[in-house]
């Protein structure tokens, strides 16, 4: 009973208490760098788009609000013909960038993104594409996968050893 | 002797525009024990927020399920206002600015406030909604049962009064308020009161974290507004009856009218029940029975008998 | 049946097997690489390892590789005794050492047979940080990637590919672990089963081409049980769509049909489906003064019927459904099939030997059984290309058998028995106007004109029989080879005689069944085999009507005006000039099809048809075996099933019959109740109310992405999901997850089974019939208890004319196929026009290889480059059939150079 009245005095007290809200439009929250935010496809450190078309993003996603379509270049290296989000589906898990092996899909922190038009919440990949490498600079994934591109032959990337010469006898 | 039809309308008027309040009052209050501002962006202060609450309630869509019993669906939600507001009819607000003095107005108010009960089981029962029926079935349980231990401890007042007419236990007050005498019986009452507008901590009929919404959970739009406007009347109607019965009413220095005596006591009743909203963690439903049965009604009882051989007593001496 | 003790648990299980078939078939997850069911055990990976006791008392046991030990009744073992545990999850880490970290870019994610052991055995981090060993790919050609960096050196891609298919261009290179395995030099695969080796590769070394087009991760395909319209052998496949395309045909495993492979024009001949010259809107021709824009096509095709003047020409690749609502639309005296004069006797001998005849008609697995065949004047490599592939597995038969009672093994020792087998071969014999390619494993090949292959087969069949008649004036040659083939049949328990369409003679095929007729006289379990050329030759047969002859008489004499043409394209049936003169005829021409092509050229109304992809249908295959395939994506424009098209149509007109047909399975039951023949293709997948647990059954595996992104660029509101209100699957992602009836399994997939190797988990045992049975139904039985009519008829042996050659056909797996050649990797492995001549008569007739040879046909002139073949019949000339734009007469005739 008396913990009952003890705790209606502490509530009581809050009146007194300085207030945690931040007056949002006028007053902008700050973020922490790993905020769940907006989605962006980054690129690696030579500029290229990093998404490689993998899917993964996309079956992950509890919503099912990712979809692309993966091509090639003539010279082999997988990117997305086609990366949409439907962000009025989005429910901003940060799954995708979890299961991305590239870390090409990234959470930025920023949720400024309304729209009177929900067909405006349709992202397209140029909508997503930023020039930049996001929260994982240096990381390019053409330097550790085994496929040959353009610029980067068989057993150019890290640790590899050049290709095989089956021709030879040698042990 | 002011006209009787101007009383009623000032009441009504009074009564639904401080409802209507309380949505904004409480949204403040609670942001205020929660450290936060509430509604502060329409109007000032975030006033017109009970406009736009309102308006938004109006263009809902009234829907009624189609697996509903559609007649008792919409009468029910009209029992629930039309209830409490019959009970303010013997509310005295002032010296003679009361709608009707009825000798038997304590009797008057225990039976409208059952009537209460009626909005609920009826909501819950015609809703055809599995949660709906729990809600209604407990509301129903938890109301019939708090109404015996709130009758029990207004008995006291009576017994020191000597009447059921409000306006002559309020007179009887001028001497020491009854909460001095009676405290047993207006913590009971006020338990009691809690209980019998199933406001937090005793929410259970509606319980939104186990009953999605309980008896009103097929409700929309004003259909549900009514049972939200009917819930702070309830708050209101046990607030003013608290002051009626236990604080001396209207009664106070007079250098303001009795009337605003009346409403500021009422107000810090109110922001009571707001402050208990805040603070309280909500019972489990077989707790708060035992609790109303095994502790609240043998006090009850044992302060009625206490309080009656007090009277008898000083009576006989 | 023996017990073996699996961590102490008694289980029963088959005789005859190893222990990991008989974990796998017991449902146990017991990680693999170099066994396939249908190749056998070699023992090279150690990843099956599992501990083996002596007895109870024995606690330390000893490890051993599963698939190399035999069942033995009263066996002790362990799967998961953590030594074993640790021991593979050993061998999965040493065999990623190597592999590239490149699951985001390989093809073979998400369906990976490695992805899913390294899973299973809990090797979740690699603890290798040395240097990857790289490769250099080779381009091997239209259909199959190769990324040689991610190869494990399981060798099942040349097991398969060498020692089940038959391949000469792939082995494995190099030495230590340098291996390689690919070509000697770039190029294309040249086996016609190539395409296996994606899913035979447990990883992604070799990959499907065409699906990298588009690519799609398994887990992303709508996908549905299908028929491959390839040929007339009804291989079973699972078809794939995503974004409204069709992107992979996989194999769908069926016990009778096809069991684990498919050739390559099934797997790959399905881009027509997305074909741009793809027909998606209804296409009306107005006339000048028609007033009649805007009405429904189908008012439009109501008001140019004239009745009494109507007639209908069905189609062999179009489904028994299609045709029998056409059939009744327009009334059974003016339904034609729409198959050449020849193909039609062909066909309709074929069922009646079937159907009369004493011998039953074998399953492509019942022909892989057989101990001796004798192939009839088929090249069947080209035009029944998997039936090949089992006449192969056909020819080991015999020796395998001897092997096994010499050496004492069992033959899933693969190795063991190859090795014990040497380049020993069973009874094969193949006589063909040229050379096929089966020939190499042939015991004798015999190129000689079709009308002396009928006789080579009736001197057989005496032989083996001395009451039946005797061939006369037979020359050396063929009295030889009669005596050798009969001698070799003699000692055959399950010979098999295969005959068709390929060699075009009906003599051929009587002679063919008089073989197996007297076979089976001897004793012997006999079997036949008919090729048919199309996928539902064998049903539209079954369902009857004229001949196309007779619908061209009709047109010319005025007799019909108007000609509803289903899914057919009639200037691959009747010769340009008829067609054409046809076509003139013809007041109104309505056309059902799916591509544009010549017909739909001088159709007055197009009709856009569903294809396979997008209809339910049955097809019936050369075995008699109804099969059905089921709608995988829901098509776009206003593309809908022909039999729908033609229900809508009669319901227009007022038909009473069509009219009462609401529902696909009312349509089913209709054709079950009227043709007794048909009797069962009701049943033979599950009714539209099919449910089990009350759902239905999902085409979209639960991983299915992109539902509420894939089309929010049109619209962000997700529209409803197509209703399939025919079949018991659903177009969604929503329902039961279990397994479904074997007709209806629209994916393999088990938990943590994810490529295709999770049939094990659909089959009773490994490699047996899928749990409640193989999909399909047979609707021919040979009439066992009636008194065999052998024929006696003998043909005159074929002599050359002098000034004429006789235009034999030739067929090819890939471009005499109507549809498949839609395909831009099919289209790449097309031959160009030819005409094939022995050298002796280039030399008659003066021609050399590449020059124009002309020849008349029906009074007017062709010209074709020539190409010599020695193998080839003298006094013949072999043309290629269905190439485009080869307007070439029926074969065979005789034809004036």
């Amino acid at each position: 009973m008396f913990s009952l009245l003890r705790s209606m005095w502490l509530v009581f007290l809050h009146m007194f208490h300085k207030r945690d809200t931040y007056q949002y439009p006028e007053q902008k929250a700050p973020l922490p760098a790993r905020w769940r935010g907006r989605i962006a496809l980054t690129r690696d450190p030579d500029g290229e788009e990093r998404c490689v078309g993998c899917y993964l993003c996309a079956a992950a996603c509890p919503v099912d609000c990712i979809s692309l379509q993966a091509t090639e270049d003539e010279h082999g290296r997988r990117y997305p013909e086609f990366f949409r989000i439907n962000f009025s589906r989005c429910i901003f898990c940060g799954f995708c960038e979890e299961a991305c092996p590239t870390y090409a899909i990234q959470l930025l922190p920023d949720f400024e993104m309304a729209e009177y038009n929900r067909q405006n919440l349709v992202y397209e990949k140029h909508d997503l594409l930023i020039p930049s490498q996001g929260k994982y600079p240096g990381y390019n994934y053409y330097k550790v996968a085994g496929l040959a591109i353009k610029n980067k032959d068989k057993g150019e990337a890290e640790h590899e050893e050049p290709p095989v010469d089956i021709k030879s006898l040698l042990p | 002797m002011i006209n009787a039809w101007w009383i009623i309308g000032g009441v009504l008027f009074v009564l639904l525009n401080t409802a209507a309040g309380l949505i904004w009052l409480e949204r403040r209050m609670l942001a205020l024990w929660q450290d936060r501002y509430g509604p502060n962006r329409a109007g000032p202060f975030g006033l017109f927020i009970v406009l736009a609450d309102t308006l938004k309630l109006f263009f809902k869509e009234d829907w009624i399920p189609p697996f509903a019993d559609k007649v008792v669906f919409v009468f029910a939600p009209a029992v629930v206002v039309a209830s409490v507001l019959m009970s303010f009819v013997i509310v005295p607000f002032a010296p003679g600015i009361v709608v009707a003095d009825l000798n038997i107005g304590i009797l008057f108010f225990l039976a409208m406030s059952s009537l209460g009960v009626y909005s609920i089981v009826l909501g819950g029962w015609a809703s055809n909604n599995k949660y709906a029926l729990l809600g209604a079935m407990r509301g129903a349980s938890q109301m019939i049962s708090y109404e015996v231990f709130m009758g029990l401890a207004l008995m006291g007042v009576v017994v020191l009064s000597g009447s059921f007419n409000l306006q002559q236990i309020v007179e009887s007050q001028r001497t020491v308020w009854f909460v001095i005498p009676q405290l047993l019986g207006f913590l009971i009452f006020m338990v009691a009161g809690v209980a019998e507008t199933h406001r937090l901590p005793f929410d259970i009929p509606e319980a939104e974290s186990e009953l999605v919404a309980g008896f009103h959970s097929e409700y929309s739009g004003m259909k549900f507004g009514m049972f939200f406007i009917g819930e702070y009347l309830g708050v209101t109607l046990i607030s003013a009856m608290v002051v009626t019965l236990y604080f001396g009413g209207w009664l106070g220095p007079s250098f303001l009218p009795p009337v605003v005596w009346f409403a500021i006591k009422t107000f810090a009743f109110i922001s009571l029940f707001i402050l208990l909203r805040a603070s309280m963690p909500r019972p489990r439903y077989d707790q708060l029975m035992e609790y109303g049965w095994k502790v609240l009604f043998p006090l009850s009882l044992l302060n009625l008998l206490v309080t009656a051989a007090i009277k008898l007593w000083l009576v006989t001496k | 049946m023996p017990i073996i003790n699996i961590d102490n648990i008694p289980y029963e299980v088959k005789e005859g097997k190893n222990l990991l078939e008989a974990c796998l078939s017991l449902g146990l997850n017991l990680p693999y690489f170099c066994w396939h069911p249908a190749l056998g055990s070699v023992g090279a990976c150690r990843q099956c390892a599992v501990k083996i006791f002596k007895d109870e008392q024995d606690t330390r046991g000893k490890l051993m590789m599963a698939c190399m030990e035999p069942v033995k009744d009263g066996m002790r073992l362990s799967v998961n005794d953590s030594e074993a545990v640790a021991f593979r999850g050993h061998v999965i880490g040493w065999l990623m050492t190597n592999h590239p970290h490149d699951c985001a870019v390989c093809d073979e994610g998400g369906s990976c047979h490695l992805q899913d052991m390294t899973v299973m055995t809990g090797h979740a981090y690699r603890d290798y940080h040395f240097s990857k060993r790289t490769y250099r790919n080779q381009n091997l050609g239209p259909f199959i990637n190769h990324e040689m960096n991610r190869c494990i050196q399981c060798y099942r891609c040349v097991r398969f590919y060498k020692d089940f298919a038959g391949g000469k261009d792939l082995d494995v290179f190099a030495a230590h672990n340098h291996v390689y395995f690919g070509r000697q030099q770039d190029g294309t695969l040249e086996n016609e089963f190539s395409g296996n080796l994606v899913e035979v590769c447990p990883t992604g070394v070799f990959t499907d081409k065409t699906l990298k087009q588009h690519y799609t991760r398994k887990w992303d395909l709508t996908t549905a049980p299908s028929i491959c319209q390839g040929c007339g052998l009804g291989c079973n496949i699972i078809a794939g769509e995503r974004y409204g395309s069709l992107r992979q045909i996989t194999n769908r495993y069926n016990g009778a049909v096809n069991g684990y492979f498919l050739c390559d024009r099934g797997r790959y001949g399905y881009e027509f489906v997305n074909s741009k010259d793809r027909i998606r809107e209804p296409l009306v021709v107005h006339a000048p003064d028609d007033k009649a824009n805007g009405l429904p096509v189908l008012q439009h095709v109501r008001n140019r019927m004239k009745p009494g003047k109507m007639i209908g020409i069905g189609s062999p690749r179009a489904s028994v459904e299609s045709n029998y609502v056409l059939k009744e639309l327009v009334g059974e005296h003016n339904f034609y099939l729409g198959i050449g004069e020849i193909e039609h006797e062909l066909i309709r001998l074929m069922l009646k030997l079937l159907k009369e005849g004493p011998v039953r008609s074998a399953s492509l697995q019942e022909a892989a059984a057989a101990d001796a065949v004798v192939i009839l004047g088929e090249d069947l490599t080209n035009t029944a290309p998997m039936m090949a592939l089992s006449v192969r597995q056909a020819v080991r038969r015999m020796p395998v058998e001897n092997a096994i009672s010499n050496i004492h093994m069992p033959a899933w020792q693969d190795a063991a028995v190859r090795e014990a087998v040497q380049e020993n071969k069973g009874p094969l014999f193949i006589l063909n106007v040229v050379e096929t390619k089966l020939d190499e494993v042939a015991t004798g090949a015999y190129h000689t004109a079709p009308d002396n292959i009928a006789r080579i087969a009736f001197a057989v069949s005496h032989l083996l029989d001395g009451t039946l008649p005797e061939v006369t004036g037979m020359s050396d040659e063929g009295k030889q080879a009669a005596a050798t083939i009969a001698a070799a049949l003699r000692g055959a328990k399950r010979p098999l005689v295969i005959a068709g369409y390929g060699g075009g003679s009906e003599q051929v095929i009587r002679a063919a069944a008089n073989l197996a007729w007297a076979l089976k006289q001897q004793g012997a379990d006999a079997m036949l085999s008919f090729t048919v050329p199309e996928c539902n030759s064998m049903g539209l047969e079954m369902l009857g009507g004229l001949r196309l002859e007779s619908a061209v008489d009709a047109v010319l004499n005025g007799s019909a005006e108007t000609v509803l043409i289903l899914e057919n394209d009639l200037y691959r049936r009747l010769d340009l000039h008829t067609a054409n003169q046809f076509f003139g005829h013809c007041k109104e021409v309505i056309v059902l099809d799916h591509l544009h092509n010549p017909t739909t050229e001088r159709a007055n109304i197009v009709l856009p048809a569903g294809t396979f992809a997008e209809a339910d249908g049955t097809l019936v295959n050369n075995e008699g075996r109804a099969q059905r395939f089921l709608q995988v994506l829901s098509p776009q424009g206003s593309v809908q099933e022909s039999w729908r098209w033609l229900l809508q149509l009669g319901d227009i007109c007022g038909h009473t019959h069509l009219r009462s047909l609401l529902h696909y399975d009312d349509l089913l039951k209709a054709i079950a109740a009227k043709y007794p023949v048909f009797a069962g293709i009701d049943t033979i997948t599950p009714p539209a109310d099919f449910r089990i647990a009350g759902q239905k059954i999902p085409r979209e595996p639960h991983r299915y992405s992109g539902r509420t992104a894939m089309l929010a660029n049109i619209n962000v509101s997700e529209p409803k999901p197509a209703e399939d209100g025919d079949t018991a699957l659903s177009f969604t992602m929503e329902g039961y997850r279990g397994e479904p009836p074997s007709s209806v399994i629209p994916f393999f997939w088990a938990p943590g089974w994810n490529s295709v190797q999770s049939v094990n988990k659909y089959q009773v045992e490994t490699g047996g019939s899928l749990h409640g049975g193989n999909p399909g139904k047979r609707l021919l039985e040979p009439n066992v208890n009636g008194q065999t009519k052998f024929y006696t008829n003998i043909p005159d042996p074929f002599i050359p004319v002098g000034g004429h050659l006789l235009l034999v056909p030739l067929y090819h797996i890939f471009g005499s196929e109507e549809l498949s050649i839609h395909t831009p990797g099919i289209a790449q492995r097309m031959p160009a026009p030819y005409i094939m001549l022995h050298s002796e008569d280039a030399r008659r007739f003066q021609v050399a290889a590449g020059h124009l040879l002309y020849f008349m046909d029906n009074g007017h002139q062709y010209a074709l480059p020539v190409v010599i073949n020695d193998t080839l019949q003298k006094g013949a000339a072999g043309i290629p059939v269905g190439l485009p734009h080869m307007q070439v007469a029926e074969a065979p005739q005789l034809v004036k150079i």
